[in-house]
Parts: C-alpha cells; structure tokens; sequence
C-alpha cells in the first residue's frame, strides 16, 4: 500500500515536471453528512470551487467530497472507514455526531490518517478541531452596540431553536456580553428558529407587551429581515437590528441604508469554512506543526462592506467566503 | 438426504448477493482484501447484524418491531453511561429493558394488539429516554467492551469472526432447539401450537424477550465501536433490520425466517452501501441505488421461489 503511494506520487511529480509541495501526492476526501440546507450547499460548492483549482495545479492528488445520505452517525461512521479503505491521506469531516463516530475517527488515525473536523466537530482527541466561537459571536454583537448606542438601552433578544447546542451558545454569548455592560438590557426573548417567517411571527407577538424605547435586536442569523417587517407591521420605529448575512437580510439593510443612513452590522459563520477545513489538512500534510483546536473566524459585515457583500450573495443564500492558502496559515498561526 | 432443502433454497440468494457484492468490492477496492480492510468493511455490520436477528425474532411470530432504532440507540445510551460508571445499575437497567420487551409481547397478544402500533408508540419511549439519559451526544464506552469489539484474533478478523457466532448462535436457537420450534409454530400456525398444549402466551413473550435481548446487544456492540452514543445513533437500525430480514430470506408472515440468512443480509446492506461508496454514485443517489439492490434481489429470489414451486409440483 505505501509502495504504491510513494510510486503514485513520484509518477505526479514527474508527470508535471516542476518542484512543488509535498503534498502533491496526497489525497483528501471530504465526509460531509448533511446537504439539505442552504448553507450545506454554499459549503459544497466552496469546497469545489477551492479544491478543483487546486487539485489540477497539483497542490494535492485529489480532493473529493462525499455526503451520507441520511445524516446518521453511523452511516457517516461506515462512511469513514470506506475513505479509509480507499486510501486517502487525509480525511476533512462535518460531522453528524460529535462522539458518535469517534470509533471510526480512531481507526482512521490509527491507520495514519489526518482527520479533520470542522463546523460539526469531532471529540476524538486525535482528530483536529475547527471550533466555531458561537459565544464569542454573541459576544461580538454586543461588543458593537457599545460602540454603536454609547447609551446603552432595553435590548429584544432573537434566539434559534431551542435544545440546540448552537442557539444555547450564541445566546449565553450574548449574555455575558450584557452582563459586562449593565447599560444595555434584555427586556424580551422569543425563539426565531432562524427562519424569518417564524422570527416575524415571534416578534409581532411579544411587540404589544414590550416598552416602546427598544433600541436594538439581537439576533443569531436568518431571522434580523422577519424582525424588521414586525417593528414595520407595528408602526413602531425600527432599532438596530443585527442581522446574520442571508441575503434578504442584506438586502433590507441596502434599502434602508440608501433610504435613511440605517447602520447595523451583520455576523454568521461563512459556509466556505470547509474550504478553510482543506487547506489546514493541506498543512498538516505538509507537515506544518498546528493545533489540535482552532477557531473559525466569523464573517464580519459593517456598513462600509455592505455593498461589495450583497453583490456577491446569490438571492436566497448566504454571504460567504472562500479561504485561501495563506488564511489557513494565518489561522493555525493564530492571527 | 437431500441436497437442496428449502431452508438451503432459502439461503443460496442471500449468499450469492453477498458473494457477487464481495467480489465486486474487491476488485474496486483490493485494498478490503486484507485483514484490517475486511474488519472495517464489516464491524459496523455486527451491531446492524444482532439487531437483524432480533427483528427476526419478532418477525418470527407475524410480528413487526418499529422500535428496533429507537431501542438500541437507548441501549447504546445507556451503556455509555450507567454501564460504564455503574455497571451494576446499568446491567439491571438493561434487564429490565428486556423485560419490558417480554410485557410488550405479551401485550400485544392478550389485547390483540397490532404490533405495529405498539412499537411505534414504544419507540418514542424509548427514544424520549435516551434524550433523557443524553440530552448531548456524549458518554464513554466501557473499556471491556471497546476491548471485545477492537479484538484481533488470529486468522479472520474481529467482523467476521463475530458475524459467524452471531450467525451460528441464532441458528441453533431458531432451527435447532425445541424452544425454536415453538417459536416457528406460533408464526405458522398458533392455534396448532395452542392446541398442541404450548402456551402461545408464553411462547410471544419469549420470542419478544430474546429480541430485546439480541437488541441489547446490539446496542453494545455498537458503543464498543462508536466509543460514545448519541441518542439519534441507530435510528437506521428499525428500517435496516427489516430489510436484512427480508434480504436474507425471512418472510413477513409465516414463521418463516432464516437466522443465518438475516445475518447475510445485514452484512450485504452494509456491503452495498461501501460498494455505492467505492464506485463514487453521487449520495443523491445512493438510497435509490440501495433500493435498487434489494429489489434485485428480491426479485431474483422471486423468480427461484416460483421454480421451485413449479419443481415441486411436477
């Protein structure tokens, strides 16, 4: 098996004839357990986009993504163990469970291979870790209204859907960002499911009950537009919504920056995380020295970057970004 | 003695189908054709193969068990938790759980319930107590078991080695023991069996409580893999296990089953599902490409059946 490898690469190297990294005879395989949503799409096409360019000028051997088709942990287990028998060096995993493959997590990195875990993280402690800081995500939108309302005011809190670990997280961020400034106030919560629809109704139905000097919302993503159209629906002014970079959320803060200076910021975790995902198996590969934990960095949009975001964001999706060679170094470096 | 008797009959299509995928594998992938390639090609398959013959128990006696993933993530629970820190509590857990599933047998007889209602109410129980017991995905395998379940012996590896027992253990007690007969009858014909002085009563409870008891196992078996349980881990489990019945000759109704067939169908599910992978089928696919297997084989064993029939009748 190793023969083979090493002949593999060799024949790669000569084929192309010029120096290049070692990792040119490497394969990775992305294991992907879910594709059912917006955002698992704008991640799989990433991945394309990034691996393609990088797979034919021979950074690495091959890049190939596959996707369970139930999103059950133990699909996605014997998923793993077919990469491991098809001989990838590398294995990138979005998880279904974070403890329920770590059995095949094991195996593979007992049969040599790097693994990668990213977004849906694994536990496994040889497996490497891509964290998404949602509390620091919560954190951050209140670290904005500081600067944004000096005054601090009564807050109205959008939550996700309840029992999720990412909804418990984000809104403990935010939290502890109140408690640090008593100037703001949380005076309401209602669960928007990130989804607008449901966010509006939510919203429309605790308005009548809250006081009427809300200056801000916070919010954990796909739910900042449906918020907007209850304040609208109830006649009352609009506060500072932060919004979570879909598209129609984009939009209406275009609108209404146009229309009458409205500044908010918006904050999400960009699908193209996988691509980040990638290029950190690239260096381990490599043979860099990096960090079992790292963090994804979120994608930030502020006034100013509004524009040139909301022009790359597809109607209906999400913004988001690709991740480069030199992110990923940035990142396991920690800057 | 006769060279094909309907119980071999029964067995030739489940073990051609995995012997075709098996070579199919081989040639796509001779990286499988080792020691460790066969073990990870197979061990998710022993857990999937105890719940199989524990859905065969059931479907022994013209019963179907709609709980079967619900069980054994629960079990799977369970043994990443009370198992490991208090075995003593979780075993006396575990025994009860097969307990419920003897109640639920007899239940379903004395009120002539169907069971497909039943375990499909059964399976929120069970599935609300694993969120319970695991509201995260967490917990630790016992280390006897991770050490069961990692073992290498000589020869064969761990998957196969325990397909073979698992096989051969479900065999004697359907096929082979007085218990099994019973058992068989009570699908076929259980006014016969009543008639005959058994207490059907008895015999659906027994049935039920050995099927609680393969579930059990498989359950742990499949943390001993897994290394910690979710409680959503074996939801696949229900529909697996009635189509690896199926698979390998077992019939719906009728007392009809094949233990060491069951135990071919799970692992030709799980082989099907690697092969799909090898061949690179998009996942879009993939289910309908699995689907696409088993009504091959169905319907191979469809045109079999029907030549046999025609065979007996000259």
């Amino acid at each position: 098996m190793k023969h083979s490898l090493v002949l593999g690469s060799l024949v790669l190297a000569l084929m192309s004839g010029s120096a290049m990294a070692d990792t040119s005879g490497k394969k990775i395989a992305l294991s992907n357990n879910y594709a059912g949503n917006s955002w698992r799409q704008a991640m799989l096409q990433s991945w394309d986009k990034v691996t393609k360019p990088a797979v034919e000028s021979g950074v690495v051997a091959a890049a190939d993504a596959f996707t369970t088709a139930e999103n059950q942990a133990t699909e996605q287990a014997a998923q793993i163990q077919n990469l491991i028998l098809q001989g990838y060096d590398a294995i990138v995993i979005n998880a279904a469970s974070p403890t329920a493959i770590n059995g095949a997590v094991k195996e593979a990195c007992d049969a040599g291979i790097i693994v990668v875990s990213f977004d849906g993280i694994v536990t496994e402690p040889c497996a490497w870790r891509i964290a998404v800081d949602f509390a620091g995500m919560g954190k951050s939108e209140i670290d904005y209204l500081k600067e944004a309302l000096p005054n601090g005011g009564k807050l109205l809190e959008i939550r996700g859907l309840a029992g999720v670990f990412v909804d418990d997280e984000i809104s403990k961020g935010i939290h502890a960002g109140v408690a640090e400034n008593p100037q703001f106030e949380i005076v309401g919560s209602v669960h928007g499911d990130w989804a607008q629809d449901v966010a509006q109704k939510a919203v429309a139905g605790i308005l009548p009950s809250l006081p009427a000097d809300i200056v801000a919302v916070v919010t954990q993503g796909g739910d900042g537009y449906g918020a907007a159209q209850a304040f609208a629906a109830a006649g009352r002014p609009t506060p500072t919504i932060i919004m979570g970079n879909r598209q129609d959320e984009l939009a209406w803060w275009k609108e209404q920056k146009d229309a009458n200076g409205y500044k908010t910021m918006s904050v999400s975790i960009a699908p193209g995380v996988s691509t980040l995902a990638f290029w950190v198996a690239q260096q381990i590969l490599d043979g860099k020295e990096v960090p079992k934990d790292l963090i994804v960095p979120f994608l930030r949009i502020d006034q100013e970057t509004l524009e040139a975001n909301l022009a790359s964001t597809p109607v209906g999706g999400v913004a988001n970004v690709e991740y480069s060679q030199e992110d990923a170094i940035k990142v396991i470096e920690g800057k | 003695m006769k060279l094909l008797t309907a119980e071999r009959i029964r067995l030739l299509v489940p073990s051609m189908s995995l012997a075709v995928l098996l070579v199919a594998v081989f040639w796509l992938q001779p990286r499988t054709m080792s020691y460790t390639g066969l073990n990870l090609l197979f061990n998710l398959a022993v857990p999937i193969a105890l719940a199989t013959v524990a859905q065969m128990l059931i479907m022994m006696v013209n019963d179907l068990d709609l709980s079967m993933g619900t069980f054994v993530s629960f079990v799977a629970c369970v043994t990443a938790t009370w198992v490991q820190t208090d075995p003593l509590i979780g075993f006396a857990i575990l025994a009860a759980c097969i307990g419920v599933y003897a109640l639920i047998g007899a239940l379903i007889y004395l009120r002539n319930l169907p069971s497909i209602v039943v375990t499909l109410g059964m399976s929120f129980v069970w599935g609300g107590l694993a969120v319970l017991l695991l509201p995260a995905p967490g917990g630790v395998a016992p280390d006897w078991i991770r050490a069961i379940m990692t073992v290498k012996p000589p020869f064969a590896p761990m998957a196969i080695v325990a397909s073979i027992g698992i096989a051969l253990v479900a065999h004697w007690l359907v096929m082979r023991s007085s218990l099994g007969v019973v058992l068989r009858g009570v699908g076929g014909n259980e006014r016969t069996v009543e008639r005959a002085g058994w207490s059907v009563l008895r015999a659906r409870a027994t049935a039920y409580a050995l099927a609680g008891f393969f579930a059990v196992l498989a359950g742990m078996c499949l943390v001993g893999l897994t290394t910690s349980a979710d409680a959503n881990i074996a939801l696949r489990y229900t529909l697996l296990s009635i189509a690896g019945v199926i698979l390998g000759g077992g019939e719906f109704v009728g007392g009809r089953v094949s233990p060491i067939g069951a135990v071919i169908g799970a692992l030709t599910l799980t082989l099907a599902a690697s092969l799909l992978s090898f061949l690179k089928i998009s996942p879009d696919w993939q289910i309908g490409a699995q689907g696409a297997i088993l009504i091959i084989v169905l319907a191979v064993r469809l045109l079999l059946n029907r030549s046999e029939a025609r065979g007996t009748g000259q």
